[in-house]
Order: C-alpha cells, then structure tokens, then sequence
C-alpha cells in the first residue's frame, strides 16, 4: 500500500537531450503525473528543446551509433558500423514511433497537447533558448513560458515536490 | 476484497473502492460513489461513464488519449469533469476495474 502520509504533489521534470527514449520519458513521466492528480511541470533545455521547437519536434530520432541497447529485430546485437549508414538511423527511429503508436503513445505535439490539456506547464529554458538563437515563435503553442533556472526553482517551490532530470 | 453498502445493498470492492464485479453497478449506486469523491453528476458524466463502461465490458484497455478522442468528451473536459486523477476517478464511478494504463 502506498504511502500516504507524505504524497508526492508536484514533479519537475528537466529534459536536456533530443532522443526519442529522453524525451519521452519526461512526457510520460509528467502525463503519468497530470493523470494521478500531480502539478507537473516540464522544462526543456540544451538539445531537448528540439523537442518543443515546431520544425524539430516531428523529426526526433534515436541514436544508432554509440547505442549499447540497440538491437536488430529478433534480439541480436546492432553492429554499430550499420548505424552509420544512412538512413538507418531514420528508418530504427520510425520503427520505434509505430511501436509506440500501438500503445496508445502519442507523437509529441500530441503529448504537450494532453499534458497541458490536464493542467501540466511546459517551460523552455532561457539560456539554451539564447544559446541556440530561437524565439518564442519557434516553440509549439504549449510552451507556457521560457524561464530562468531561478524561476525554475521558485516554482519548483513547495512540500512534497519532486524534481527529476531524465 | 472488502464489501461496501450502498443505498442497502452490499456490493463487493477493492481495498480501493473499485467494483469486482461490474454488473452489481446501478446510476444511483454510481451517484453514491461519485458523492464520496467529492462529486455530483450531470449527463456529461453519465454520458462519459456509459461510454467507459462499453469499452471495459468489451474488453477494451482505457487511455486518457483514446478517451480524449472518442467524441464524448475531450481530454481537458475529461480532466475537467473528474478533477484531479480522471481515469481513476471516472472507472471508480463507472463500476469497472481500476485501470492499468500509463498513457
């Protein structure tokens, strides 16, 4: 039985790379935690913003070079010399998504759209927003704001918060 | 397993206070369970709950998104008709097993 007498009631959950596993495991960490009643709060940065930014956020691949976990269809390891070549690593990444389709696992527009739907806020942080050169404009329309690290912390704020970078 | 009266009838329940066995569910006994919760039902939420109930009795896996699509209701006035956990809740008023989705 859980325990209820110190209930987790807020997650803030930090996403910084542009995997398809990275960044979907902040979007079901915070879907999962809108749905069970939890404040939830997303914050993207360095090359996890592409997963908020409208040009990037459909095209997000997993890596097939430098991947231990990866391997061929039927359990026998992934050479690493084949994800080089190109196209594989769009075609493994496809595959991935179609998966994940039958699961009921939305694309990310998607994602942002049902955790928003349920109350959850989507932030960009400011300095990789900067480093990068993007704008407001750049992002999906689910993006609350683009904050600072501090006010990350203010509104990390709180008893019972949880704060998880994936 | 526990058991539970409802309007004086004894209906068997999770530890939780979901139904085992769904056919025991009435509206009034739904109206009951959603009191606990904290909430009264309109016919958007009998609408929403008639249309859980179908897609469990057939055997169907719930999702908020699968929900969100089905026309009844859309995901936010899902979250807005069972404030807080709205698959939770809903399934809990519905009289069908607690779902086991992550999505």
């Amino acid at each position: 039985m859980a325990n209820l007498d110190h209930p987790i009631k807020k997650v803030m959950i930090i996403c910084a790379k542009a995997n398809i596993e990275d960044v979907y495991a902040a979007l079901v960490m915070a879907n999962g935690a809108v749905m069970e009643g939890i404040e939830a709060k997303v914050f993207f940065t360095f090359f996890g913003l592409d997963a908020i930014t409208k040009k990037q956020m459909k095209k997000l691949h997993t890596a097939t070079v430098g991947n231990p976990g990866m391997r061929m269809p039927g359990g026998l390891p992934f050479p690493t010399i084949l994800g080089m070549i190109p196209g594989v690593e769009a075609g493994v990444s496809a595959m991935m998504k179609s998966q994940m389709e039958k699961l009921d696992i939305p694309p990310v527009d998607e994602f942002l759209e049902l955790i928003t739907a349920g109350g959850g806020e989507i932030y960009a942080c400011k300095l990789a927003v900067e480093m990068f050169k993007l704008t407001k404009e750049d992002f999906s329309e689910h993006v609350k704001d683009i904050i600072t690290i501090g006010q990350f912390y203010e509104l990390a704020a709180g008893e019972g918060t949880q704060i998880i970078f994936t | 397993m526990a058991e539970k009266a409802y309007l004086g009838k004894t209906i068997s329940v999770t530890d939780e206070g979901y139904l085992t066995d769904s056919s025991q569910w009435t509206k009034e006994i739904a109206v009951e369970i959603a009191k606990e919760e904290g909430l009264t039902l309109t016919d958007k939420h009998f609408a929403v709950i008639e249309y859980l109930r179908d897609r469990v009795l057939k055997g169907e896996a719930l999702t908020i998104r699968s929900i969100g699509k089905s026309g009844v209701v859309d995901t936010k006035g899902f979250y807005e008709l069972f404030p807080g956990a709205p698959l939770k809740k809903a399934t809990k008023i519905a009289g069908v097993a607690k779902p086991v989705s992550c999505v």
